[in-house]
């Protein structure tokens, strides 16, 4: 009757968000009275989950699994969810995940809570908080089948160490050729950069930066920051970023410790999908701009100016902080 | 080809969200509803798919009455027919069983949703419905293309794309990229009037069960006013991120 979780890795390596999901789930298992087993695809180190509370993990080494793939990665988890006789599956929430979870949901009859911010707030019935429209409200959902997902929101629980000995034991779940119906023919991502989803820091430029050739200090800035860089939506349709940039309501949620906003508004739209980031710089030129409303710091400035200068100090900051 | 397009019914991007009813209900009082977003680039795919390719279109709602505005705005888009599940959409499992019983009776080769709706950002119901009916999937999509049975779609993944090549019958869940934003259609008077010939069949739902409940609601907490720091003071502002918000 354990908490299952899905802990996500790229090339072998435990993404961040693996060990905030390991230590939710944790947390769900110390309400229940249960232990956790983690699920990992191909990855090393295997017992560093243990420091989150993890006491089992079932491994799976499987080629044919290197790459993300929706349908058989949601097999495994089922496969592993029975075996377990689990009765709560906790899911992160990068793009990945949110492919996966409603389909292992689907496949288990489960009751699928996503955005989830907080620890449940009673475990009978099963209730948790989570982000709805667009993180202007929550709700207070409960899950009423007897298996439940849960997809818990990047950042908002934080990776907790809790020490425990994971038992690494090999997992091979049964997946067959009908799982590989859709087939991955070409990734195109940007390998070493902190991506939108997982950065601790998003820097952000819109259209106050008036065309695609002024990117350089953006970058540059991220580039000091460890940060992602993020865009508006005008600035992804204009052609300057790609689309995986575009966030707000209708693109990428962020939900990072600082979000610095360069020449954008702060249009209603942008904000929805920028709230659930805990500290919110902007500079902009017009005082008058909404996001000054939904900020904690501000420089009304000209971006040509104040970004290099920020550039300049925060160095200098790092260089003496190091 | 024979697509169903998945119409979700929500408040206007720049709605202010309220509650009522002692917290436990969505104050659709004043609130502006319109075609999820995501799901009006998969509707403007899908009659791109009609125009080039040759496809019929139908779209859906589950939904009470109240949505009948939204779906004419899809007819008048161009789609062929459409179906309204009368239910109140409880929770994503729900929706998707409704919709995946409408599917089964239809016998649809492509069902294009949302990545999304932005009311209650679920992002479930595609995934279900294919899981469901055990249909192909592919999810964030922002590139359709599609000859014969054969399918290559790319789709957004953190930080970059991935193309995927899979085939029809496939369920999508649709976003910006699909088209671009210019090629969105508004509505034109000849369309407005032809969707009122069009037909709009209201079926029952399924005795299916919403699988979660949201309870109550509430707002994030008022937050304070802006410090502002000169333009010409960037280390005061470098001192705040570091100290105060311990957030460098
Ligand atoms: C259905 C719908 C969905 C939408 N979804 C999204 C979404 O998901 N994400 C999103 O971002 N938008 C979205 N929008 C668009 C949104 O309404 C705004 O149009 C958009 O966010 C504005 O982008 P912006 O702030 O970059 O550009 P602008 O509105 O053009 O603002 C540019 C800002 O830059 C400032 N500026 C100019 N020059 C300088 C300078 N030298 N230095 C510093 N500042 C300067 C200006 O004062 C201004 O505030 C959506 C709109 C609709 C209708």
């Amino acid at each position: 009757m354990s908490v299952l979780v899905y802990t996500e890795s790229e090339n072998g390596k435990f993404k961040k968000s693996a060990f905030e999901v390991a230590s939710y789930a944790y947390a769900v298992a110390q309400q229940l009275g249960t232990t956790v087993t983690a699920v990992s695809f191909n990855a090393e180190g295997n017992d560093t989950l243990g420091n989150y509370g993890v006491t089992k993990v079932l491994n799976i080494s499987n080629e044919t699994l290197k790459t993300f793939n929706a349908k058989a990665y949601a097999h495994a988890l089922t496969e592993a969810v029975e075996k377990e006789t689990a009765k709560v599956v906790i899911i992160g929430s990068s793009t990945d995940s949110k492919y996966l979870a409603p389909m292992v949901a689907a496949k288990l009859k489960a009751g699928y809570a996503p955005n989830v911010v907080d620890a449940p707030e009673s475990t009978s019935p099963f209730k948790v908080k989570r982000t709805v429209f667009s993180n202007k409200g929550f709700a207070h959902t409960t899950i009423d089948t007897d298996i439940k997902v849960v997809g818990v929101s990047n950042n908002a629980f934080g990776a907790k160490e809790n020490s425990a000995t994971a038992a690494v034991e090999d997992f091979s779940p049964a997946i067959t050729d009908a799982d590989f119906s859709t087939k991955s023919i070409e990734i195109d991502k940007v390998v070493g950069k902190a991506t939108i989803a997982d950065a601790d820091v998003v820097v952000s430029g819109g259209r106050g930066l008036k065309g695609p050739e002024n990117w350089g200090m953006i970058e540059e800035l991220a580039d000091v920051l460890g940060a992602a860089t993020a865009c508006s939506k005008p600035v992804s349709d204009l052609g300057w970023r790609p689309h995986s940039e575009h966030v707000g309501q209708t693109g990428k949620p962020v939900a990072s410790n600082l979000y610095i906003a360069i020449g954008i508004s702060g249009a209603i739209q942008h904000l929805a999908g920028i709230s659930a980031s805990k500290v919110k710089v902007v500079i902009n030129t017009d005082p008058e701009a909404p996001f000054f409303k939904a900020a904690d710091y501000g420089i009304v400035g000209d971006a040509f100016e104040v970004v290099p200068t920020l550039i300049e100090k925060l160095k200098e900051f790092k260089a003496q902080n190091a | 080809m024979k697509i169903l397009v998945c119409i979700s019914n929500v408040p206007d991007t720049t709605s202010k969200i309220n509650f009522t009813e002692g917290d436990t209900k969505f104050d659709t009082n004043g609130v502006q509803f319109v075609i999820n977003p995501n799901d009006e680039f998969g509707l403007t795919r899908a009659m791109w798919f009609k125009e080039k390719q040759g496809a019929t279109v139908h779209v859906v709602n589950v939904g009470t009455a109240t949505t009948e505005p939204t779906i004419r705005k899809a007819l008048a888009i161009g789609a062929d027919e459409a179906i309204r599940v009368n239910a109140e959409p409880t929770d994503g499992f729900f929706v998707a069983q409704q919709l995946a019983e409408v599917i089964k009776n239809g016998s649809y080769d492509l069902v294009i949703a949302g990545r999304e709706s932005i009311d209650y950002n679920g992002g479930m119901v595609p995934g279900m419905i294919a899981t469901l009916l055990d249909m192909n999937f592919v999810n964030t999509c922002t590139g359709l293309e599609i000859d014969g049975d054969t399918v290559t779609a790319t789709r957004e993944i953190d930080g970059g794309k991935e193309k995927i090549s899979t085939s029809l019958p496939l369920v999508i869940g649709g976003q910006k990229g699909l088209v671009e934003e210019s090629d969105l259609r508004i509505p034109n008077m000849r369309g407005i009037m032809m969707a009122r010939k069009k037909a709009l069949t209201v079926v029952e739902p399924t005795g299916a069960d919403a699988a979660t409940n949201d309870v109550s609601f509430d707002k994030p907490a008022a937050k304070g006013a802006v410090k502002l720091v000169d333009a010409d003071n960037i280390d005061e502002l470098i001192n705040l991120l570091h100290n105060e918000a311990k957030a460098i």
